[in-house]
C-alpha cells in the first residue's frame, strides 16, 4: 500500500529551465469571445473518434450532445455554443501530422442558448459511483492535462483494485504554460468540488493535491477553499520545480518514493492520478449539468502582445485567441501549440482550440531558434543523467536511428514520456525525441499490419474450409442425385407398372359398370317384355 | 568433495534425462517452422511467390522449394525478418515475382457494376459484398489489396487505389540526418 512520504522524494534527472510562467499571469483569468464559426473535432480525445449525430442545417444549443461516443475508450462532444450546423465532414484539426480529421462546424447564433443536457446530481455523496461514472462519460470529459485519456474510464479501477491514493495533479512543470495556475487561482471552488466527487467515485481513501512550489498563490488559494468548506481530508504537497515535476509517474513518485512499473499503470500500484483542470470539469458536469465544451488556455510567447490565459470554448480558431491577447508581434516566428518543450509546430492559426490544448505559444525566433546542425554523438552520456525515466537514451537513438524496432523496445522505448529533456542537453543537437516518436508510430504501424495480416489469414482459412465444405456438399449432393438416378428407373417403373396396372383394372371396373348397366337394362327389359 | 560432484552429475543426468523424455513426449504436432514463417509472411494471398497463397509459400520456404525472396507485397522487411527467422542472409526481391508498392485497396465502381460475381469467386478473403445481379462493394479494412478480384471482371470496373491513412495511422517521418556520419558514430 502507498504512503504519502513526508518529504517529497527526488526523481531522477529532470532539469531546471527558465520558468517564463509571469508573463501569461499578468492579466486575469477571462472568457474568450465566442466566434461565429467553430470547428469542433470528433477525435479529441485518446481512442475512439466519436460518431456525429447532427447534420448540416440541424440547429444545436449550448451543451446539446452532436457527437456519440463509440466504444469504452471514446468520449461524446457537444456543441460548445447555439447556432446552426453548417457542415459535418474533413477539416485541419491541430495535431503534428498537419492532416484533416472530421470535424463538425456550427454557425453561432449569438445568443449561447443552453441545453438541458441532465447531468445534474443531486446528493451525488450518496450516488452510485457507476453513476457518476456515466454521468462523467455522458459530459465528454477527457484528461485536460496530457493527452485527453476519457476520464470515466479512470474512474473505473475495477473490482480489483483498491485506490489508496488519489493523486490532482498541479504541478504544470513545463515552461510558459500557466492554465492549470490560473485555474487554481481563479476556480478553487471548482477544483476542490470535482476532487471531492472522483474520491467519492474511487472510494479512494486518500488524497493529494501536488503542486510545484514555485505557484504560491495557487497553493493558497486551494488551502483557502479546503478550509472554506471545512475539508481536512485533502492534502496539498508543495513538490520542488523541476522539469518535468507534473509527468504522471514523476509526481507520483515525489508524492509517494513508489514507481509506477515500466509499461504499467499507476493503478498498479493503487493510485490514480487527475488534472486539476479535469477535477473541476467533473465538478461543472455534476453540479451545473455543463459538458465539456470550454478549457482554460495560455496563449503566451514574446510573439503575442499581452499574453494572458482565456477560458475557451471548444471549436475556436487559434487565431481569434491571439488577437484578443492583443495580435502578434513583429517577433513572432513559430506558433505551438503546448509548451517548448513538448508541443509541436502548427501551420496555421485557422486550426480549433480542442479538449487537450493547453497553451498556444507564439515563439519569437530566440524562443524557437532553429534547431542547429545535428552532429555525432560523442557518447557522453548526458542524455541518460537528465533522463527522469531512467532510460537510455542514446541506446534508444541508436536502434531507432537503425530502424531496428525489436531492440529499441528492449530498452523500453514505450516508457519514454518524450519530455525532451534529453534532446535538450545533447551536446551533439541530435534530434533524440524525433528518432523516438518515429520508432514508436512505427512500431504500432507494424502491429496494425499484424493485426490485419492475422485477420486476413483467418478470413482466408475460413474461405478455404468454405470451399472445401461446399465442395463436399456438392459432392455429396451429386452422389446422392447420381444413386437417385440409378433407383428412378426402377421405381418409374414400377410406378408406371402400377399405374398401367391401375389404369387397367379401372378401366375394366368401367366397362365391367357399363355392360352391367346395358345388361341390367336389357334383363329388366326382358324381364319386364317377359 | 568427490560425492559432491558425484550427486551433481548424477542430477544433472536426471534432468537431461527428463528433458529428452518431456521432448518426445509433449511434442507439438503441427510443424512449428511453417507456422512461423507463415507469421511473417503479410497474408495478402496474392500468390505472386507462386505458390497458391501464404501458407502454401511458406510450408515451400519450410520444404527448402522456395526462395526467401518471392513475396512482392512483404518486401524487404519480409525478407529480412526470414532471414532473421531461418538465419541465412537476406537478399533482394527477386523482381521476377513483381515489385514491392504501396499498399493498396480495391475499390469498385458502383454504375458500373453488373452484379456478376465473378470478384466475389476471386477475392481470397471474402472482401467483396454483394449477391447475383446486384451491386458488389468491396469491405475496405478486409481487403488484403491482392488485386485477384481485378482479371476476372468482365466490365472492369474494379481499380486498385492507395490506402486512405487518418489521423490515427499517421506516422512521424524518419528524422533524415543531412549528414552521413552521424550514422557511423551511432554505433
Ligand atoms: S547527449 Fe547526445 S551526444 Fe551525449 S550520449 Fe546522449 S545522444 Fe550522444
Ligand atoms: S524524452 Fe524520453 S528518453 Fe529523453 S529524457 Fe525524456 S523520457 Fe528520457
Ligand atoms: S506473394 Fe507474399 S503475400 Fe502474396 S501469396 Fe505469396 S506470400 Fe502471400
Ligand atoms: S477485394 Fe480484390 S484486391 Fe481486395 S482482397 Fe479481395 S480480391 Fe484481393
Amino acid at each position: 500500500m502507498v504512503t504519502l512520504l513526508e518529504k517529497p522524494a527526488t526523481f531522477p534527472g529532470g532539469l531546471h529551465l527558465p520558468s517564463e510562467k509571469s508573463r501569461s499571469l499578468t492579466e486575469p483569468l477571462t472568457s474568450a469571445a465566442i466566434p461565429a464559426r467553430l470547428h469542433v473535432p470528433l477525435g479529441q480525445n485518446i481512442g475512439e473518434p466519436a460518431e456525429a449525430v447532427v447534420k448540416p442545417g440541424d440547429k444545436v444549443l449550448r451543451g446539446q450532445l452532436i457527437a456519440r461516443s463509440l466504444g469504452y475508450i471514446s468520449a461524446p462532444v457537444h456543441a460548445p455554443t447555439s447556432g446552426t450546423v453548417r457542415d459535418v465532414g474533413d477539416y485541419p484539426v491541430p495535431h503534428p501530422s498537419g492532416l484533416s480529421a472530421p470535424c463538425i462546424v456550427i454557425d453561432s447564433d449569438g445568443e449561447d442558448r443552453a441545453a438541458e443536457t441532465g447531468l445534474q446530481m443531486d446528493r451525488v455523496y450518496e450516488a452510485d459511483p457507476a453513476d457518476i461514472r456515466q454521468r462523467v462519460r455522458d459530459a465528454g470529459i477527457v484528461g485536460l492535462g496530457g493527452a485527453g485519456f476519457p476520464t470515466a474510464v479512470k474512474l473505473n479501477p475495477g473490482p480489483d483494485h483498491i485506490v489508496d491514493l488519489l493523486v490532482i495533479n498541479g504541478a504544470e512543470c513545463e515552461p510558459y504554460i500557466t492554465c492549470d495556475e490560473a485555474l487554481m487561482c481563479c476556480r478553487p471552488d471548482d477544483i476542490i468540488e470535482g476532487i471531492r466527487i472522483m474520491r467519492h467515485a474511487l472510494r479512494a481513501k486518500q488524497v493529494v493535491i501536488g503542486i510545484e512550489d514555485s505557484m504560491p498563490n495557487a497553493i493558497e488559494c486551494l488551502r483557502k477553499e479546503l478550509e472554506r468548506v471545512g475539508e481536512t481530508e485533502i492534502r496539498i504537497v508543495a513538490v520542488p520545480t523541476r522539469y518535468p515535476a507534473g509527468g504522471e509517474k514523476q509526481l507520483i513518485y515525489t508524492l509517494t518514493g513508489e514507481e509506477v512499473p515500466s509499461q504499467g499503470l499507476p493503478i498498479d500500484i493503487g493510485v490514480v492520478c487527475h488534472n486539476v483542470g479535469t477535477a473541476a470539469a467533473v465538478a461543472r458536469a455534476i453540479h451545473h449539468g455543463e459538458p465539456l465544451i470550454s478549457r482554460v488556455v495560455t496563449v503566451t510567447g514574446a510573439g503575442v502582445a499581452r499574453p494572458r490565459n482565456f477560458d475557451v470554448r471548444i471549436g475556436t480558431p487559434i487565431g481569434d485567441l491571439v488577437e484578443q491577447a492583443g495580435g502578434y508581434t513583429p517577433d513572432v516566428a513559430r506558433l505551438l501549440m503546448g509548451g517548448p518543450m513538448m508541443g509541436f509546430t502548427l501551420n496555421s492559426d485557422r486550426l480549433p482550440v480542442i479538449k487537450t490544448s493547453n497553451c498556444i505559444l507564439a515563439a519569437s525566433r530566440a524562443e524557437a531558434p532553429d534547431p542547429p546542425h545535428p552532429q555525432p554523438c560523442i557518447r557522453c552520456a548526458r542524455c541518460a543523467d537528465v533522463c527522469p525515466a531512467s532510460l537510455l537514451p542514446q541506446q534508444l537513438y541508436w536502434y531507432a536511428f537503425a530502424r531496428n524496432l525489436e531492440k529499441v523496445q528492449d530498452y523500453n522505448l514505450f516508457d519514454c514520456i518524450e519530455c525532451g529533456c534529453c534532446a535538450l542537453v545533447c551536446p551533439s543537437h541530435i534530434p533524440l525525441v524525433q528518432y523516438y516518436r518515429f520508432a514508436k508510430t512505427e512500431i504500432w504501424d507494424m502491429e496494425r499490419e499484424r493485426e490485419k495480416a492475422d485477420l486476413a489469414r483467418r478470413r482466408h482459412e475460413a474461405r478455404l474450409q468454405r470451399l472445401e465444405r461446399e465442395k463436399k456438399a456438392l459432392e455429396e449432393r451429386r452422389a446422392r442425385a447420381r444413386k437417385a438416378l440409378d433407383k428412378k428407373p426402377k421405381a418409374g417403373d414400377a410406378d408406371a407398372k402400377k399405374a398401367e396396372i391401375a389404369a387397367a383394372l379401372a378401366r375394366v371396373k368401367a366397362r365391367k359398370k357399363e355392360t352391367q348397366a346395358a345388361t341390367g337394362q336389357a334383363d329388366g327389359g326382358n324381364g319386364d317384355g317377359n | 568433495m568427490l560425492t559432491a560432484m558425484i550427486a551433481i552429475g548424477a542430477l544433472a543426468g536426471l534432468f537431461g534425462l527428463l528433458l529428452g523424455y518431456s521432448a518426445i513426449r509433449f511434442r507439438v504436432d503441427a510443424d512449428p517452422i511453417v507456422d512461423q514463417i507463415d507469421a511473417l509472411l503479410p497474408q495478402t494471398q496474392c500468390g505472386q511467390c507462386g505458390f497458391a497463397g501464404c501458407r502454401p509459400y511458406a510450408e515451400a520456404i519450410a520444404g527448402g522449394e522456395a526462395d526467401i525472396n518471392q513475396c512482392p507485397p512483404g518486401g524487404e522487411a519480409t525478407i529480412q525478418a526470414l532471414a532473421d527467422l531461418l538465419g541465412v542472409d537476406p537478399k533482394p526481391l527477386n523482381e521476377e515475382h513483381g515489385e514491392h508498392g504501396e499498399k493498396m485497396v480495391a475499390v469498385i465502381d458502383e454504375q458500373t457494376c453488373i452484379g456478376c460475381t465473378l470478384c466475389i469467386q476471386a477475392c481470397p478473403v471474402d472482401a467483396i459484398l454483394g449477391a447475383a445481379k446486384q451491386m458488389h462493394t468491396v469491405i475496405a479494412d478486409e481487403c488484403t489489396g491482392c488485386e485477384l478480384c481485378l482479371p476476372p471482371c468482365p466490365v472492369d470496373c474494379i481499380t486498385m487505389v492507395p490506402v486512405k491513412r487518418d489521423i490515427s495511422q499517421w506516422k512521424w517521418p524518419y528524422p533524415e540526418p543531412d549528414h552521413p556520419e552521424i550514422a557511423e558514430a551511432g554505433k
